[in-house]
């Protein structure tokens, strides 16, 4: 909706006292919805802040940008419980931030350091915070799926209530283990929700090679579960699916597929010389597309946020990511002493 | 032990064991192919359908790879699951799951979460089963900081590192030889733990150690009574744990014997042999040794179909006598 449109929906509304607002603004108080926006603004602040880091030589190692796929990660998020549980991807930076994990140990776990979520031990690739319900990302396209089954299974068992969002990506989509995991969830029926973020690319094989079907929520009707595809950069769209889903999950419906259509902007990591995609394709999605642009426009739309109230959001965006870089800088590299700490179980 | 003891084949002993951790701990499901009515493709897993239901023994579909992955999952976030494969041979599937998964998941994490998994994988040949269900893979197991390894026996040792193996909060794969299933032994009734690591002296003897694993250890104490008639003993030590590997077990026998042979039925080349010799040459037993050190192990083949060939693929007790002649007369 442009923002006239948007103006039109409000008189519109005064008029008949129908709420037409998108889902997010119906369903979230200003505060959540506030929240949802810094999430988003933390997230691409935060990818930028690494990729900084990583040009400076402060890091080593490789990173996945999730900069252009903020509204999925936030709009999933805001469907779960605090102790509903995630498997994300190696493109996971997001996704620990919108399950509300600290920037700063991001930093420090990127940095290789003590204080980060992994203790230095994981890296960009493995960022957790089980203490949130982030059972991790994953470096193996597709790992995390079974994962996130299995972890459905014990909530089932364990008659927690608790639901498991399994994210992955298009190219996760034609793994065994997403067929084998999406299966057995099926006929076991259990709380689990397939997220797939389509960026549209598997590092430069296009989804068009790689995929037979036209989108991957179809194969959802493969395993007999509801699978739809949204617009995976309209944070609204996306809330208001993974709500559904997350519903029929919590309600033993059994699983859902939710295909997001989305756009990374950067390549698939620092080795990536972009050579499968055009420039045209990339501005395209950078101008016409950007979710947190989106999103802004209907905060200003819907009287949320005036301009004003986006500035003292990014400016506080940008205080904590400083800060968190100042933290990791700052933290201790674990001891090589403790090299062989955490292979097993202590005192087992 | 203060238990009653009782004769149990191996496969009994194993589901004995399941069936105390079913009845004792509400977390404990067992998950594989053909596991619930049929029983296991071993009648491993037998009648605990009937006792435990279908929603704690679950029957996967034929999905090693995702059955895996799902009893990896389940295991972090609160259940102890067993998860059987049908054929050892059939994890490699799932070595994703298992390898990457599985053994690195507390590391990568920082210690935030432990990966409780049993995997149990029949394994080994002697079944005329073909190369592609005999296999004897332990040894890639062993090779994966992260993971434990055992090879039970014994129908005690079968129930003991089960129950030790859910007690323990790391992933511990269960190597179990299908020539074992139906042999038969002393089995304590209740509930106790076979500790995971340590190796157990199964016959003592002075003039020379055999280290074996597996179906292996009875061949060996068959060819040590052999060797008993002619004036030869020979000390025979179960392994039992492949990793971690018991080095001091092996170190002190062999510097009581000053002779050493390793048998084992999986691939001699880079297998568990070579690493039990070379943890002797590094040690203070090395200065102790009187002859080279004998390795016997699987051929460099497949498993082939053609009993005698299958035979001929592993060692059989006269290689194993011939070897420990020689090796303790001085011939080589």
């Amino acid at each position: 909706m442009g923002r006239e449109d948007k103006a039109m929906v409000k008189k519109a509304e005064a008029a008949t006292g129908a709420d037409n607002r998108p889902f997010l603004f119906r369903r979230h108080d200003a505060g959540t919805i506030r929240e949802a926006y810094r999430k988003m603004l933390l997230i691409r602040a935060f990818e930028e802040g690494a990729e900084n880091a990583y040009m400076r030589g402060l890091v080593h190692g490789t990173m996945h940008l999730s900069i252009g796929q903020e509204a999925s990660a936030v709009g999933v998020g805001l469907a779960l419980r605090d102790d509903d549980q995630i498997t994300s991807t190696h493109r996971g930076h997001g996704h620990s931030i919108a399950k509300g994990a600290e920037v700063k140990r991001m930093f420090a776990e990127f940095f290789g350091k003590e204080t980060g979520y992994c203790r230095g031990r994981g890296g960009s690739m493995h960022i957790a915070d089980v203490s949130k319900g982030n059972l991790g990302a994953n470096g193996i396209v597709g790992g995390g799926i079974p994962i996130a089954v299995g972890a459905a299974l014990s909530a089932r068992r364990l008659g927690n209530g608790k639901v498991v969002v399994c994210f992955f990506g298009d190219g996760a989509n034609n793994e065994g283990a997403f067929h084998e995991a999406l299966n057995m969830a099926a006929i076991w029926k259990l709380p689990v929700v397939f997220v797939c973020e389509n960026n549209g690319y598997g590092m430069s094989t296009s989804q068009a090679r790689a995929t037979a079907s036209a989108t991957i929520a179809e194969r959802a009707g493969a395993y007999a579960m509801p699978g739809r595809t949204i617009d995976g950069n309209d944070l609204s769209a996306v809330a208001e699916a993974t709500e559904d889903a997350v519903s029929r999950a919590r309600n033993g419906e059994g699983p859902s597929l939710i295909e997001l259509k989305t756009y990374r902007w950067r390549g698939h990591s620092k080795s990536d010389r972009n050579r499968y995609r055009t420039k045209e394709e990339i501005d395209h999605w950078m101008t016409e597309n950007d979710p947190v642009k989106r999103i802004e426009a209907d905060l200003v739309a819907f009287g949320i946020l005036d301009e004003a109230g986006l500035d003292a959001v990014r400016a506080s965006v940008a205080e904590e990511i400083e800060a968190g870089i100042a933290f990791a800088k700052e933290s201790p590299s674990p001891d090589p002493a403790d090299l062989e700490r955490f292979v097993y179980t202590e005192g087992a | 032990m203060d238990q009653p003891v009782r004769e149990l084949s191996y496969a009994e002993a194993i589901r004995e064991a399941m069936a105390i951790a079913l009845e004792r701990d509400e977390r404990v499901v067992v998950m594989g192919e053909d596991i619930g009515v049929y029983g296991g493709a071993f009648q491993v897993t037998g009648d605990l359908i009937e006792r435990f239901g279908p929603d704690r023994i679950i029957d996967t579909p034929i999905s090693e790879l995702g059955g895996a992955g799902i009893a990896v999952g389940a295991a972090v976030t609160g259940l102890r699951p067993i998860f059987e494969f049908q054929f050892s041979d059939f994890a490699t599937l799932a070595m994703e799951q298992i390898v990457n998964q599985a053994a690195k998941m507390r590391f990568m994490l920082g210690g935030s979460v432990s990966v409780p998994v049993v995997m149990r994988f029949p394994a080994g040949s002697g079944t005329g089963a073909a190369a592609q269900h005999s296999q004897s893979l332990e040894a890639w197991f062993g090779h994966v900081p992260g993971l434990k390894v055992v090879q039970p026996t014994t129908p005690e040792d079968a129930k003991g590192l089960l129950l030790a193996a859910l007690e323990d909060p790391d992933p511990v794969m269960i190597f179990e030889h299908k020539l074992l299933y139906k042999t038969r032994g002393p089995v304590p009734e209740g509930a106790y733990t076979t500790p995971i690591g340590k190796a157990e002296i199964r016959r003592k003897g002075r003039d020379v150690t055999v280290v074996a694993t597996g179906v292996m250890v009875s061949r060996a104490l068959e060819a040590a009574n052999e060797l008993a008639a002619e004036g030869i003993e020979v000390e025979v030590i179960d392994l039992r744990t492949v990793r971690p590997i018991d080095t001091p077990a092996i170190v002190e026998s062999v510097i009581r014997t000053h002779r050493l042979c390793i048998v084992h039925e999986a691939v001699k080349t880079l297998g568990i042999g070579a690493e039990i010799s070379a943890r002797i040459a590094e040690s203070e037993a090395f200065d102790y040794l009187d002859a080279p050190i004998v390795r016997l192990g699987g051929a460099e083949t497949p498993i082939p179909y053609n009993p005698d060939l299958e035979k001929a693929a592993v060692p059989q007790v006269p290689g194993i006598v011939a070897a420990l002649r020689d090796l303790a007369t001085g011939r080589r």
